[in-house]
């Protein structure tokens, strides 16, 4: 039965972040676009699938990676979540310029572009805030609410980022992984009670949220 | 959670309609004191190159971009303006060479020019469109298509003297 429950929770990820992959693949779009160009276009797809990894690994629901092991997964794909970014921005610097400088200076007429840039400050500040927080001497609970409210921007921002865009994903299987996206980064924040006053996170050990 | 999706999408659509008929809107009591110069949208500029050739058609065609020339003022329709037009299209990117043409308007002001079939790029299928030939200030502008299946595309200008 627990054996049929972890296969069936990874099974289920497994399908979530893939599938809408693999649908990708088969766009036709792709025959009119470049390498660098598609290379950028999957970079994005898979950071949304990254993003719905993320709280799943925190709150622990993943089998086999609760605790510190979750904790260390979150902080290692969220440096991954950082390239995938990078990789995404700078494809789509390389294919037209013009057009991603607009995007960057919040200048574009693409209604999907200024929530897919705001999730990207979100995402390097929590990278850079996640690097140094003890050299900062952040306070845990400081700490946790600069990253949940950024983490608030980074999953609102790539999920709308996502549903506008007109590109290789298609419909459905985007649509459900947002679904899931915005639905496990809800749980997740209700979960650990993120927001609410002197609250530690359930099932943690306040002492084990200084690393 | 895929109506709660839905829903996001429909409002920010909702907005987005909202916010052009206010656009509109302010646009329209100039109307009646003459017509207004149609402005450069946002992003008409990418990728334009300076100069493209008069052409019958660019590439192997199959799609129509078409529109209008006009006067602000009297709207009076201009004839012989150069329109320059590219796209990113079954055939090219929008910076290369091939995906480029300019066509002239007729004495009605019109102008049409068969171009290959345009794709979705940067996540919204759109053209591009250039009046930059001096006698009248610069336009560009840059429409979106309703579906990127659409086997044709529509834009107009309202020139004022340079």
């Amino acid at each position: 039965m627990r054996l049929a429950r972890v296969s069936l929770i990874w099974a289920v990820l497994a399908a979530a972040i893939l599938v809408p992959i693999g649908l990708a693949a088969t766009s036709p779009q792709l025959e009119w676009r470049g390498p660098i160009y598609i290379v950028a276009g999957f970079a994005g797809i898979i950071a949304l699938g990254l993003v719905l990894v993320q709280p799943l690994l925190i709150a622990g629901y993943l089998p086999g990676l609760s605790g510190y092991r979750g904790r260390r997964a979150h902080y290692w794909i969220g440096g991954a979540l950082v390239v995938t970014v990078v990789i995404h921005v700078g494809g789509l610097w390389i294919t037209s310029p013009p057009d991603m400088i607009d995007a960057l200076l919040f200048t574009s007429p693409t209604p999907f572009s200024p929530f897919g840039v705001i999730a990207m400050w979100a995402i390097f500040a929590v990278a850079v805030l996640a690097a140094t927080r003890q050299l900062l001497g952040l306070r845990p609970r400081t700490w946790r609410i600069a990253h949940m409210s950024l983490a608030v921007l980074i999953v609102v921002g790539i999920v709308v980022h996502g549903m506008l865009i007109e590109g290789t994903m298609e419909t459905m299987s985007k649509t459900a992984l947002c679904a899931l996206v915005l639905a496990a980064g809800i749980k997740v924040m209700v979960d650990l009670r993120v927001f609410r006053k002197g609250a530690t996170p359930r099932g943690e050990n306040p002492a084990g949220d200084a690393r | 959670m895929t109506t709660i999706i839905f829903n996001r999408r429909n409002l920010l659509a909702a907005g987005g309609t909202a916010l052009a008929a206010g656009i509109s809107g302010l646009l329209l009591p100039a109307r009646a004191a003459g017509l207004s110069p149609t402005s450069s949208m946002s992003g008409g500029s990418n990728n334009y190159q300076k100069g493209a050739a008069i052409v019958d058609r660019i590439g192997k065609g199959g799609f129509w971009m078409s529109g209008t020339v006009r006067r602000a003022g009297d709207g009076a329709p201009l004839a012989k303006q150069r329109i320059q037009i590219w796209a990113h299209t079954t055939e090219g990117q929008e910076h290369e060479p091939q995906s480029h043409g300019a066509t002239l308007t007729d004495k009605d002001g019109k102008f049409r020019l068969e171009m290959p079939q345009i794709i979705p790029i940067f996540g919204q299928p759109h053209g591009h469109l250039a009046y930059d030939s001096g006698e009248f200030q610069t336009v560009f502008l840059r429409p979106v298509m309703r579906s990127a299946r659409d086997k044709s595309l529509e834009a107009h200008f309202v020139l004022q003297p340079a």
